[in-house]
């Protein structure tokens, strides 16, 4: 079973004035069959933490270990991250015009398995998760996110969880922007993956609305680039009853 | 060139050309053309129409003189075609628009035509080679495609040298002609090329220019109609790498009503003093009515030190129009892409093929000849493959 392991994470960016400290000593671990929530207020620095495990080069790690199964994940290039078995469905997925999603799908298939996936049984596969996420066949061909709208944006990060079957997923505000109907169908996707047992689902929110749907195992308040707290569900409860100023006012100290 | 991207999509409304891309004072249907070299003087490069291009490499085709070889020129096609050899000025659709195009006029011995017979159709494309043989020399050619024809004409230009050439284009009322000029002759070479193409009632031309090689290679293309109801579309490719220069100019002049042009030329920049540069000019004439026209310029910048000018310019004398529009956008190579794709777990160099891959795709997926597009998928793996190794090999000079 798969274990992600985050020690003492402490990550910057370049800004105009200078590096900025945004992550401040995260300690997380993820360990297969479990589902994690982050949850924070707004700047807190959760897709900070998101992007960093992914490998995007706009953050710079100061401190700190990100390890999967023991192995260094930040020694690791972002598809090496990718293969490795980490997986992060993206808060803004990004266009790419020209590619269409069905070739998309098969490269990333393709590279993550080192090898081709077979013919026949891709085709079934790709048209079952499209099925799943209630998305059209006509999708795959489409280029990759044009013209999309928000929740089929969403809806095809999941449909790529479902195809590329990650170790450990890691979802950037999936919920944000969804409509009810489109956020019952992408939850379901979630909750699919995380049933299969050996798999680790790390869930950055900032709405409590997604964990009617989905039921985290461990939620972790996190405030200042670090986490505040953690306990189990009820403290999602609590957050949904009175919001996160009880956190904001410690972070002010 | 921003990093992020530009898009100006246009209407009859006012809007910016952005810096450093002035309209012209002078309008288009102004220009001077003629026969005669003695009326084009040898340009400086300070004049509108060789602002953008390195002019002191051109000198010996700007010469008056005889060229040092005969280009070879091979034909061949499928059953129903004519290959003639006729006098250059047999025809005189084309009017040489600079100094280059008329010292190639002049100089060119004859030109070789081929006709594509009244009501011939023409599954297979004819194939025209035109290979420099390392010296300085000029062709000229006459592709005639006669009425309700239908054909396809690819042009190839291979070798080494200095190339000035002319080609004379009719699509006959009621054809549908596809002309391709492919430019791939060697690094160093240079080729200043006119094409004037005039569209006949109802005809339908497909004119691509696909520039791959060279060190300096300069397409002058010129659309006029014979007739209402034409149609014209004008597709162009190109991928400058270090040192090369790949400059397109377009003028469509609509005078006929009813008449459409439709002009997409994409192009892909790597490696230091990668230059290209794409003017798009097109008059609506008073008399046009009914004429709908678009113009998109597509560059992508893929690192330092290329440099991608691009230039619409849209001149309308008459408001009963269909449509008219333009748009130029050039862009860096998106990292986001390149995150995105690197995320689920695509290698960085496979990544970086895919999204110019992608790029082009829709342009590619237009020209319409199978084998011109597997060919250009070729080349462009070929080239990406190149700056890759630049890059790599950079990246270990940076790390030493």
């Amino acid at each position: 079973m798969a274990t992600l392991e985050i020690r003492d994470l402490h990550v910057s960016v370049d800004t105009e004035n200078g590096p900025k400290q945004i992550l401040r000593g995260v300690n997380l671990t993820i360990s297969g069959g479990q589902t994690h929530a982050i949850m924070g207020p707004n700047g807190s620095g959760k897709s900070t933490l998101a992007y960093s495990i992914a490998g995007h080069p706009k953050y710079n790690i100061t401190s700190g270990t990100v390890t999967l199964d023991g192995e260094d994940v930040l020694d690791m290039t972002v598809d090496e991250r990718a293969r490795a078995g980490l997986f992060l469905a993206m808060q803004y997925p990004v266009e790419v015009p020209g590619v269409s999603v069905a070739n998309f799908l098969r490269t990333a298939k393709t590279a993550i398995d080192g090898e081709a996936p077979k013919l026949r049984t891709w085709v079934k596969d790709v048209n079952t998760a499209l099925a799943d996420l209630e998305m059209d066949p006509e999708f795959a061909q489409r280029n990759v996110n044009e013209g999309f709208s928000g929740g089929e944006k969403k809806r095809h990060e999941i449909v790529q969880l479902e195809l590329l079957k990650p170790k450990i997923a890691i979802l950037d505000e999936t919920d944000s922007g969804l409509d009810i109907d489109a956020l019952k169908v992408v939850s379901t996707g979630v909750n699919r993956f995380a049933s299969q047992g050996d798999k680790g689902v790390l869930l950055i929110t900032h709405y409590t609305r997604i964990l009617r749907y989905i039921k985290p195992d461990f939620v972790h308040v996190f405030v200042d680039g670090r986490v505040a707290e953690e306990g189990g569900p009820e403290l999602a409860e609590e957050l949904e009853a009175n919001g996160y100023e009880r956190f904001l006012k410690a972070g002010a100290k | 060139m921003t990093a992020s991207e530009t898009l100006v999509a246009t209407g009859n409304r006012a809007h910016s050309h952005g810096p450093g891309s002035p309209v012209p004072l002078q309008a288009r249907n102004e220009r001077p053309t003629s026969y005669d070299v003695a009326d084009f003087a040898v340009p400086n490069g300070r004049e509108e129409e060789w602002r953008f291009t390195p002019v002191k490499a051109l000198k010996a085709l700007f010469a008056d003189e005889a060229g040092t070889e005969t280009p070879k020129i091979d034909a061949s096609g499928p059953d129903g075609v004519v290959f003639e050899t006729v006098a250059a000025d047999s025809l005189k659709v084309g009017k040489p628009q600079d100094r280059s195009a008329a010292v190639a006029w002049n100089h060119a011995a004859e030109a070789l035509a081929v006709r594509i017979p009244v009501e011939a159709e023409l599954i297979e494309p004819v194939h025209v080679n035109v290979a420099s043989l390392g010296a300085r020399g000029f062709s000229h050619l006459i592709v005639d495609a006669g009425r309700h024809s239908r054909a396809t004409v690819i042009i190839d230009h291979t070798g080494a040298g200095e190339l000035g050439s002319n080609v004379e284009i009719v699509a006959g009322d009621g054809a549908e002609l596809r002309v391709v000029s492919i430019q791939q002759a060697d690094h160093e070479s240079i080729h200043l090329a006119q094409h004037d193409a005039l569209v006949g009632r109802d005809a339908k031309l497909h004119h691509v220019v696909v520039t791959l090689g060279g060190k300096v290679v300069r397409i002058a293309t010129n659309v006029r109609y014979a007739g209402p109801g034409g149609d014209a579309e004008l597709l162009g490719v190109y991928f400058a790498e270090s040192g090369q220069h790949h400059e397109n100019r377009l003028f469509v002049d609509h005078e006929a009503t009813h008449c459409k042009s439709n002009v997409l030329y994409k192009g892909a920049l790597a490696g230091d003093n990668a230059r290209s540069v794409w003017i798009g000019d097109v008059l609506i004439r008073a008399a046009a009515e009914g004429t709908d026209t678009f113009e998109l310029n597509r560059n992508l910048v893929l690192t330092d030190g290329a440099r991608a000018d691009s230039v619409p310019n849209l001149e309308i004398e008459t408001g009963e129009i269909e449509g008219a529009g333009h748009a130029s956008a050039t862009g860096r190579f998106d990292d986001e892409q390149l995150f995105y794709l690197q995320a689920r777990g695509i290698p960085e160099d496979a990544a970086r093929r895919l999204v110019v891959s992608g790029f082009f795709n829709d342009i590619i997926g237009k020209i319409g000849v199978p084998e011109v597009a597997e060919h250009l998928h070729e080349v462009i793996e070929e080239k990406l493959a190149r700056a890759a190794e630049l890059s790599a090999s950079a990246k270990a000079v940076i790390g030493q």
